[in-house]
């Protein structure tokens, strides 16, 4: 095939462009790198320190909160969400199925500042008033679930971690089940049509064959749904008190690394609180990239053990 | 013993049934809500006037809109398409039309890798790179940091639009004679249904972020006023009235969301119809 000029130079110009998204990447490094160097220069460690004062600007408890309210999330959101994603994928048929799974999609397509404004004046109300209390009278032994001081209630408000908690689960399910049905549905029927042949009940094939042979997608879902847990900011910054305590009951106020930045960047005063704000952000970058890099891992390795399958 | 499993056949069923009600719960209520509580703030004045003082009285306050915020918005939408859409199509191109290759591959995976990145972190690279340099929020910051968000995700689904392109039409255009960057245009005149459609997806998903807007547009009480002032925008109002102790300034916010959701809901919706309904034809 003969190559002119401008078919070279059309080459050119669309490798210099999707260049950009490379350099995108590398910039993000760079600068925040750049950004962070007087308490990057102090050591990374600077992390574990949970004062925040005008010298020392340490983000352990922000780290916890971030861990934390994520933690919640899965716990609630990924079960509820492998149940959608059987529901969509094994159990509903026809318009059901098809109405459900655009529902679920308009989930997701919500804007999170949106989900903040109704966990605010409509989820946070209704926590405190209906589950809260009856949490901590029945399971208030158990610390995460325990007032700290008996007198004051300490959900009054329902602003809290757990609260914070509850909205990223809500907002995370559309995600990990999006994912976790297409992981279902890629499942090839031999699968299924063997453990029926043995005998098993649809329950037995769903657990047995179907799930376990979709696990490696599931749990890139659930990468991806931690992903977006931790670095979510706009619900989190309105319903998690934004205080700076690490404490064990999750009805008390907290902070994440996310709504940290988004509430304090614009007013930090000094250098060294700006760079403080600058390797949170560092952080949020680094577990973002692992988080879905191990996640996209999974699902690679997913196709592929699909395509050997396919061969058998 | 089948007993048991019979019962747990149905457990596991009811089980995906109520988690299917716990997912979509939180759906309709925030709908109801936002439908509910936003109609109230709908009127005229909300779209032309400039946001009113507090006032949490129950009548008698000074009436006034977010005209300006929903021109901030739309400036801001403009600015990041006229950055993220060409940069995102052309490295698309790239992708999947020479991109067989390492680099073509680490492109789209690194794409994908940008698509994760919290979207408060970009709010503190463009404040790094365009805030701190011009002294100031501003507007133009604003639409670097949504188009430059934007790119990656035009970049990926713009690809896989365009590798849905049969290679018979590739081949049959170059069997023409037909040199290989007129028939990459000819690829993308035949894949522009569905890229016009990631586009607007890509719209609709940079129409609700707000995080990034706090560190690069600022708020501003008034209109427009430049590429170097700041920029209202409905998300960050949400979040500035919405979190205020003022009941007009609670109730505004609202009728942002509602604004925000019909915009937003709405693409994705007509999106999916045209798609389905295409899907019919074929």
């Amino acid at each position: 095939m003969r190559t002119s000029r401008a078919d070279t130079l059309f080459r050119y110009l669309t490798i210099a462009v999707a260049t950009t998204v490379i350099a995108l990447f590398a910039i993000y490094f760079v600068e925040l790198l750049n950004g962070s160097s007087l308490t990057l220069s102090e050591g990374f460690f600077f992390i574990l320190s949970s004062t925040w004062t005008d010298v020392v600007f340490g983000v352990y408890p922000m780290l916890w909160g971030s861990l934390v309210t994520s933690g919640i999330a899965l716990c609630v959101g990924v079960p509820i969400s492998i149940g959608v994603a059987v529901f969509l994928s094994e159990i509903s048929r026809g318009r059901l199925r098809s109405s459900l799974g655009f529902l679920v999609e308009m989930l997701a397509a919500v804007p999170s500042v949106v989900y903040g404004l109704w966990g605010l004046f409509v989820m946070a109300p209704a926590l405190s008033t209906y589950v809260y209390p009856s949490l901590e009278q029945y399971l208030g032994f158990i610390p995460i679930f325990n007032c700290p001081d008996k007198f004051v209630p300490c959900f009054f408000t329902g602003v809290s971690v757990m609260t914070a908690g509850i909205i990223l689960a809500i907002m995370i399910i559309p995600i990990i089940a999006a994912i976790s049905r297409d992981a279902l549905l890629a499942v090839p029927h031999s699968q299924r049509e063997a453990a029926y042949a043995l005998g098993a009940t649809r329950s037995e094939a769903i657990s047995m064959s179907v799930l376990s042979y979709a696990r490696s997608g599931i749990i890139a879902a659930v990468f991806l749904g931690f992903a977006r847990a931790f670095g979510e900011t706009m619900a989190v910054v309105m319903l998690i008190g934004n205080e700076r305590v690490v404490s064990i009951s999750l009805f008390n106020p907290g902070y994440t690394l996310a709504s940290l930045i988004a509430n304090e960047f614009s007013e930090a005063s000094s250098p060294i609180a700006v760079s403080a704000l600058i390797e949170a952000g560092l952080v949020l970058l680094i577990v973002a990239i692992l988080t879905s890099f191990a996640g996209r891992l999974m699902i690679r390795r997913f196709l592929k053990s699909r395509e050997a399958a396919s061969y058998i | 013993m089948k007993l048991r499993r019979l019962i747990s056949d149905r457990l596991w069923v009811a089980f995906t049934f109520v988690a299917v009600a716990i997912a979509v719960v939180p759906l309709l209520s925030i709908l109801a809500d936002v439908v509910y509580q936003g109609i109230s703030s709908m009127s005229l004045d909300f779209f032309t006037m400039l946001p009113p003082p507090p006032c949490s009285a129950p009548s008698g306050c000074a009436p006034g809109g977010l005209g300006n915020a929903i021109q901030g918005t739309i400036i801001l939408v403009a600015l990041s398409s006229v950055i993220g859409i060409p940069i995102g199509i052309v490295s698309g191109i790239y992708v999947s039309e020479y991109g067989n290759n390492a680099y073509g591959s680490s492109v789209r995976f690194l794409g994908d890798v940008l698509a994760g990145i919290p979207s408060i972190v970009t709010g503190v690279l463009v404040y790094l790179l365009i805030v701190i340099p011009l002294r100031g929020y501003s507007a133009t910051a604003g639409g670097i940091a949504l188009g430059s968000m934007m790119i990656p995700i035009v970049s990926n689904t713009s690809a896989e639009a365009l590798k849905t392109v049969p290679n018979s039409i590739r081949e049959a255009s170059q069997a023409l004679g037909i040199r290989k960057w007129r028939t990459s245009l000819l690829i993308v005149s035949h894949a522009k249904r569905s890229i016009a459609t990631a586009c607007l997806l890509a719209i609709a998903r940079i129409t609700g972020e707000t995080a990034p807007l706090i560190l690069s547009a600022g708020i501003s009480q008034l209109w427009f006023s430049g590429l170097n002032n700041p920029l209202a925008s409905l998300t960050f109002y949400i979040y500035y009235f919405a979190t205020s102790p003022y009941a007009n300034w609670k109730a505004l916010a609202w009728g942002a969301a509602f604004v925000l959701i019909v915009i937003v809901l709405g693409i994705n919706m007509g999106v999916r119809l045209i798609t389905r309904s295409k899907e019919y034809q074929s």
